[in-house]
């Protein structure tokens, strides 16, 4: 039993059938990312004014990690446009840099995980509020490299001119810490949408990059029975994988810049 | 083994032999278009074009790192000019990359739709939340 | 009109492909429409008594607060332990039967019976495909259905049992509950939701790619068309109560605060939280979907009536374009109405008014379908075959629960009637001996075709009176009791609220409220009783059941009858070409009252 239409096209639609079911499911996708950006932006607009953070993420490794996603976005394409000109070989080229690309990505992320849950905010029993990052955690003290704030608001726009970045070690004894919290989904609503964003993004890289990855390696074996068949599935993913890259392509500035 | 395509067209051409109405055209056209778009040649212009999109994303990404350093004085300003980067960059990469600019309308039709919904979805939203009893009754 | 000749039934061809194998790949892991639809039927209809009992066991409840469940108490009690003790239903349990009963019936049995299981048998048979867009991902979608209902039935027996908070899992109640059943319940729904999403996309897809030469859009069957628009629902409303989900879990698990306000106090305590978020935002994201929820929940439905009506009447259906035309704005139009369900949450005017206005704009579509089917009746020779019983039921029934609607759907009245018995009443209405009917309906009907035999049709009409019968006793009352104000979800069935304890309130619930309660109880288990009938029918009929002489008993014209029976693997054993509109009954100078979708006839010459 054959079902029609799975790389010929059906002439009145004009495509083959994966493509409408790819196209299908990333709509569903942009009402997925988009409750989430409507929630970012009832959040952020729910927020008092002083208090909604700017400058918490690093600027520059956002935009090394943009600059990544683009240019997986580029091999990505070229790979498809390789297999459309019966180039093999350099299919497996630019889907290898896409694959490192990938890797490099949630590297980076990780990393910038990592950042967030060792910062932490230190409220004092004298009311003091101290906030930097963990250097030692001991029974009886606790030593970070971060500043002392008058006020608590001085800690939400780290973008502001007036903001200061000076840092130095500063050793906390236990007892006369009130409460410690890092900089965690629970620390704040825009780290929770940070977070759920990026988390979620992320995982989306790594399911196209297994998919891609299983197209490099055993699902490469295609090519040589059915050379059309495996085209339209590397376009199939690969649309996927730029779906995935254009919603970074939004949430890099709308958590990162503004 | 039959074919899929050979299939398809036995059926279509009984169907066309006694007059039935179909919406399909003859698998003629349908392979002509098919090789055509396999075109080696025609393919490096392609290349070419996704080169010069791929410059101008990286463009993008650098200008809309140093728009947010600018001070506009207003929030808002920032806000405006990161959106209208970011909206042109994905829609090189949806036209591009993704080649809506030469999608089916079947296509066009169904992302219609679901831009429609996620508009509501937001603006119906936040303009509910916007949108509250004020005047309070006091006697 | 003379009796055509019946065509042989053709034994079931077995090509020699995948589906001639092992048991597991024929039946358990299989890719077929046909098994992946039966599957989800048979999951489907556990669950639909599963969430049954659940009510039954509420309804005693309710009519006999504090005191044991009189046959299953100790049962209960032993198996669910101190929020059973000696077999009474505690308000944490009634709770958690409450949101579990909701829950189950809308996203365990009644979606994946409606689309899952009549979608994916009769779609592909009726459009003249082979099997579904994607195989594959359909046996996916049905492994993530089975995985989420574990998850489901799971949570009833962890410590704390079952999510407590409503089907609608308000914040901050649903998030400060300090049990796991909210969890389990966030994380069955993801993968409630992501089987809907791979089968939204497969039915989408098939509809438009597969259908079989000849087959223009405006000779789909109406059943078609309805699916294709759940199809659309599911796909486009889904994602939104998902990032919901994923946001309330991350609450729940990590702590954050996506719906949790500033200044929160659980228990007298200020909740250890950041504050910041927006109860709100969950409602408007969860109703987001559950408004299209429910037109997913009849528009399968309506495509059954549809199809048993022309096919009982001998005549087409009246007002086929308009009933494509209204499917088509439903489905547009239920996107913007949702907060309808949130007219008390203290939105404006302005915005109010929007959601009104969309809201009355969508009964009219509505109407038309329903007129169309009334009007379908209209000079047909019907025949009151058990299927026949159900669907001209469901046009009244549905056209109480659809006009019960509209005070809830104006805003102002809405405000004595939100949260009351009126809108359980109103809903039960639609769903209950509205679609439930329809999907009865489609199982009588479409089971000669699955099995080759009937199922026993004096039992299918005892079946009928009695569900109907009682179905109306169960809620027709319950509109009186909401409107003399009884709030949905009380676990002592509104005691506290009664003139008997406390006669000096303003507007308590009359002696003759509270009363309907036993009335109530009553009919729900005799309704009850009157499902062992077809239970025991469906089952015996399987292999005892009358068998049919031919591939097409009802004598239909669309293509899921032209098939043998049951049908193969690939479904025609030559691809079949469409040549006229799906409900050919009783044309002019043809020799029979149909005329099958792909049958070739000779033409009608014009008389001289």
């Amino acid at each position: 039993m054959d079902i029609p239409y799975t790389v010929a096209i059906r002439p009145d639609t004009g495509l083959y059938n994966a493509k409408v079911g790819i196209w299908l499911f990333l709509a569903s996708e942009v009402m997925l990312f988009g409750a989430l950006f409507s929630a970012y932006i009832l959040l952020r607009v729910g927020a008092q004014d002083d208090f909604w953070p700017h400058g918490w993420l690093n600027i520059p490794l956002g935009t090394l990690n943009t600059l990544v996603l683009i240019t997986s976005s580029i091999t990505t394409v070229l790979a498809w446009a390789s297999c459309k000109m019966n180039q093999f070989g350099r299919f497996k080229v630019f889907h290898a840099c896409t694959l490192i690309l990938a890797a490099t990505f949630v590297g980076i992320k990780s990393y910038e995980y990592h950042d967030k849950f060792t910062h932490y905010e230190i409220t004092l029993n004298d009311g003091r509020i101290a906030d930097g990052h963990l250097l030692e955690s001991k029974p009886d003290r606790v030593v970070i490299r971060g500043r002392f704030v008058a006020d608590r608001k001085d800690l939400f726009d780290l973008r502001a001119p007036t903001a200061s970045h000076k840092h130095e070690e500063i050793t906390l004894p236990r007892a006369d810490i009130k409460r410690m919290e890092s900089y965690g989904p629970w620390h704040h609503t825009y780290l929770a949408i940070y977070f759920t964003l990026t988390g979620l993004h992320a995982l989306h890289v790594i399911g196209g990059a297994i998919v891609i990855g299983f197209l490099w390696g055993p699902g490469s074996r295609l090519w040589r029975r059915d050379p059309e068949r495996f085209t339209n599935r590397v376009e199939i993913s690969g649309l996927f994988w730029h779906f995935v890259d254009m919603v970074w392509i939004f949430l890099f500035p709308v958590l990162y810049l503004i | 083994m039959e074919t899929k395509t050979a299939t398809a067209s036995r059926a279509l051409s009984m169907a066309s032999m006694e007059g039935v109405e179909t919406e399909l055209q003859s698998p003629q056209a349908t392979e002509q278009a098919l090789m055509n778009a396999q075109a080696p040649e025609s393919f490096a212009r392609h290349v070419r074009g996704y080169l010069y999109v791929f410059y101008a994303l990286i463009f993008g990404t650098l200008i809309t790192v140093g728009a947010s350093y600018i001070p506009f004085g207003n929030r808002e300003i920032n806000i405006a000019v990161a959106l209208f980067i970011a909206i042109s960059k994905a829609s090189l990469v949806a036209c591009y990359f993704m080649h809506l600019i030469s999608e089916r309308k079947l296509i066009y039709g169904i992302l219609g739709f679901t831009a429609f919904f996620f508009l509501g979805l937001m603006f119906l939203t936040i303009g509910s939340f916007a949108d509250f009893p004020r005047h309070t009754v006091t006697h | 009109m003379p009796a055509a000749p019946p065509t042989a039934i053709h034994p079931p061809v077995h090509p020699p492909d995948q589906e001639e194998g092992a048991f597991w790949s024929k039946y358990v892991f299989s890719t077929d429409h046909k098994v992946i639809g039966l599957q989800y039927g048979m999951t489907a209809l556990f669950f639909l008594l599963f969430g049954f009992i659940l009510m039954v066991i509420m309804r005693w409840q309710i009519a006999h607060p504090g005191q044991p469940v009189p046959l299953v108490g100790p049962l209960l009690a032993s198996v669910l332990g101190d929020t059973a003790a000696k077999g009474t239903i505690s308000p944490d349990l009634y709770n958690s039967f409450g949101a579990m009963h909701g829950t189950i019936m809308v996203f365990l049995a009644i979606v994946p019976l409606a689309f899952g299981a009549f979608g994916n048998y009769l779609v592909p048979l009726q459009i003249g495909a082979p099997d579904m867009a994607f195989p594959r991902v359909n046996m996916a979608s049905y492994q993530f259905y089975v995985i989420g209902g574990i998850i489901m039935f799971v949570s009833f027996f962890i410590p704390g049992g079952a999510a407590q908070a409503g089907w609608t899992s308000y914040p901050p109640l649903a998030e400060s509950i300090p049990t796991d059943g909210q969890t389990f319940w966030l994380i069955g729904m993801v993968f409630l939701i992501t089987s809907s999403l791979l089968g939204a996309v497969n039915f989408i897809a098939t509809v438009i790619q597969l259908r079989a030469p000849g087959m223009t859009w405006m000779r789909l069957p109406f059943f078609v068309w309805a699916q294709f628009v759940t199809g659309f629902l599911l796909l486009l409303a889904f994602p939104p109560l998902e990032a919901a989900g994923i946001m309330q879990l991350m609450d729940k698990v990590a702590h954050t605060s996506f719906f949790l306000p500033t200044g929160l106090a659980v228990g007298g305590q200020l909740a250890d939280a950041s504050g910041g978020g927006s109860p709100l935002l969950w409602q408007h994201l969860f109703w987001f979907l559950a408004h299209p929820e429910v037109y997913v929940l009849i528009l399968p439905a309506m495509g059954i009536v549809a199809e048993i009506i022309a096919n009982n009447t001998r005549k087409p259906l009246w007002g086929y374009r308009s009933l494509v035309y209204s499917a088509l704005s439903i489905g547009f139009l239920s996107f913007i109405v949702w907060a309808h369900h949130m007219y008390l949450t203290g939105m404006g005017t302005s915005i109010s008014t929007f959601f009104q206005t969309t809201t009355m704009l969508i009964s009219i579509p509505s109407v038309i379908i329903l007129t169309c089917m009334f009007i379908s009746l209209w000079g047909g020779a019907i025949r009151f075959t058990t299927p026949m019983l159900f669907v001209i039921a469901f046009l009244p029934m549905f056209g109480i629960g659809g006009l019960t609607g509209l005070p809830l759907g104006l805003s102002t009245s809405d405000i004595h009637l939100h949260d009351t018995y009126y809108v359980i009443a109103h809903f039960h209405y639609i769903v209950a001996p509205g679609t439930i009917f329809a999907l009865f309906a489609g199982i009588y009907y479409w089971f000669p075709k699955v099995t080759g035999r009937m199922m026993n049709d004096f039992w299918g009409k005892v079946h009928f009176w009695c569900s109907l019968i009682f179905m109306n006793l169960i809620f027709q009352p319950m509109f009186a009791q909401g409107m003399a104000g009884m709030l949905r979800r009380m676990a002592d069935g509104g005691a506290n609220y009664s003139q008997a304890r406390v006669p000096e309130a303003v507007g308590g619930l009359s002696a003759g409220v509270m009363g309907l309660h036993t009335y109530i109880l009553w009919a729900a288990v005799a309704l009850g009783i009157a499902q062992v009938p077809f239970i025991l029918n469906f089952f015996w009929s399987i292999g005892h059941g009358r068998t049919v002489d031919c591939d097409n008993p009802w004598e239909a014209t669309t293509l899921e009858w032209q098939t043998p029976t049951p049908p193969p693997h690939g479904n025609f054993t030559t691809p079949p070409v469409v040549r006229r509109g799906p409900y050919e009954y009783s044309v002019p100078g043809q020799e029979r009252d149909f005329t099958p979708q792909n049958e070739l006839v000779p033409e009608i010459t014009a008389s001289p």
